[in-house]
């Protein structure tokens, strides 16, 4: 059974100005706790279980990516407890994973062994993955070719196909066109309702509020709000509309 | 969490390496074989026409044999030891077993051990050296060598991604094995007292083991493969513990 819980989860990052001396790698090594450390999520608490989406907003550097990372798996908390299990699939950068020199086919089956895809799995789903990108012609081109709309269909297509029992998507529908958006909309709506567990990061509140149920507002790493989407957002646009100026660090 | 279709999923990234590194190129696949070729041309001239101070028949097969097994080791450990650097978005957006990165980057590197292996055997027939039952030591020596390169690859390529120095430490490394490893000249004249740390030094290993059957028609020394296979499992067992114990934070220090 698919799921997806945090309690009390929190990531540091040691501030170090890019230095990389052998001398700054022992001092973050040996003390987690001294010197001067950047919270990029603090004390986040939430909880999905099977069909159930969260949509994630906030300013930049508010924590949602380190978020979804934390979810992917891909970096390690500092403190809390973090459960997830299911068969993950992460869409977080436009085209990560994919080489520009290659063509567009060659990218959709590196992807396909990437996101995990057995081999006759991938041949099986190569041609549906291909229809829905609407790439048509271009697949034998090579993707620094590409426009970043079409890089996005191809990921997006080809992750969709790779059966997510949780889905993240941070930021990368908003460069599909209307009707990609729609089309792909349609598809994550279907998925959820076979039961895929959704998080979504967007800036398009009204995107969200239509994929996702629940949703967290992250404030310089904390939850300032967190529960049904209709309130959450509600909350966040009024705040975003009232004061341009960015809150006091709570 | 997941199971991954291992061999699907190393094909791929192997075929990725390799079409990337040849799409460009019009010469493609044959700078696989030119460089050593070229090498061969010029350690040939330099030994037999310059010093003239060698015995050995059929100079450039012998070099050959310690060329390609040496060169593969160089390159491949070179660029797997950069293989998680260069590919930063397979570590922090996408979920994959990461030890597969630098594995992939060496076996890439494997494919064209495999053509210069080609050239090597072709140019050992033409000088006149017969097949013999012993070739069928060569996949096993070969082999061990490629554990071996992993397992380094493994520990180097995971301490890189926490010191940048590493590639550094590693290309000096491979300018002394050049030195270090019977490529140019034969264990024989090597002073016994040495001989233990010869044979302890794996790419040297597979360099006497390849001369032994190519060269000399016999088997490698049991001893000798022993130690090899020693070396390398060693290597490949310690390889998969310290990236186990490494890869937690590469996400944060890329």
């Amino acid at each position: 059974m698919a799921r997806v819980e945090f309690q009390q989860v929190s990531k540091t990052f040691t501030r170090h100005a890019g230095r990389r001396l052998a001398g700054q790698f022992l001092q973050d090594w040996f003390s987690r706790s001294g010197g001067e450390r950047f919270h990029a999520l603090r004390e986040v608490s939430f909880a999905l279980e099977q069909g159930q989406s969260l949509g994630v907003v906030g300013a930049n550097g508010a924590g949602k990516s380190t978020l979804l990372s934390l979810v992917a798996g891909l970096t390690a908390p500092d403190a809390g407890e973090m459960t997830v299990s299911g068969r993950l699939v992460p869409l977080l950068e436009l085209g990560s994973g994919f080489h520009p020199d290659l063509t567009g086919a060659e990218n959709v089956r590196l992807n396909a062994a990437v996101l995990g895809f057995s081999r006759r799995r991938a041949a099986e789903l190569f041609q549906p993955i291909v229809e829905f990108s609407g790439i048509g012609a271009f697949i034998d081109e090579p993707l620094r070719t590409y426009s970043s709309g079409m890089i996005m269909r191809l990921a997006f297509s080809t992750s969709i196909h790779a059966d997510p029992e949780i889905l993240l998507i941070d930021e990368v529908l908003a460069v599909g066109d209307q009707n990609f958006r729609a089309k792909c909309m349609e598809r994550v709506l279907e998925l959820k309702r076979r039961g895929t567990i959704l998080m979504c990061v967007s800036h398009e509140l009204d995107a969200l509020e239509r994929l996702c149920e629940q949703a967290i507002w992250l404030d310089g790493g904390r939850a300032a709000r967190y529960g049904p989407a209709q309130e959450v957002l509600e909350a966040y646009r009024g705040h975003m509309f009232s004061n341009s100026q960015p809150p006091a660090a709570a | 969490m997941r199971s991954w279709d291992y061999s699907y999923l190393l094909t791929e990234l192997v075929l990725r390496d390799f079409k990337i590194r040849y799409r460009n190129m019009s010469l493609g696949i044959f700078w696989s074989l030119l460089n050593p070729l070229v090498m061969m041309g010029v350690l040939t001239f330099i030994f037999t026409r310059v010093f003239q101070a060698t015995s050995i028949p059929n100079f450039h097969v012998f070099v050959l044999t310690g060329l390609v097994p040496y060169s593969f080791f160089a390159l491949a450990w070179a660029t797997a030891t950069r293989a998680l650097l260069d590919n930063p978005s397979l570590v922090k957006r996408v979920c994959l077993p990461r030890q597969v990165i630098p594995i992939a980057t060496v076996l890439a590197n494997g494919v064209h051990f495999l053509i210069q292996i080609g050239l090597l055997l072709s140019l050992a027939l033409v000088a006149g050296y017969g097949v013999n039952r012993h070739w069928l030591w060569l996949p096993v020596v070969l082999g061990l060598e490629l554990v071996f390169v992993c397992g380094l690859s493994l520990i180097s390529s995971a301490l890189d991604v926490y010191f940048r120095d590493v590639r550094y430490v590693v290309e000096s490394v491979n300018m002394l094995l050049f030195w270090m490893v019977p490529i140019f000249y034969s264990f024989a004249v090597i002073p016994p007292a040495y001989h233990t740390v010869y044979q302890l030094n794996p790419i040297a290993a597979v360099i006497l083991a390849c001369r032994n059957v190519l060269l000399e028609a016999k088997a490698p020394p049991a001893t000798l493969l022993a130690k090899l296979a020693l070396v390398s499992l060693t290597a490949l067992a310690a390889g998969f513990w310290i990236f186990g114990r490494l890869k937690r934070r590469f996400a944060d220090y890329l």
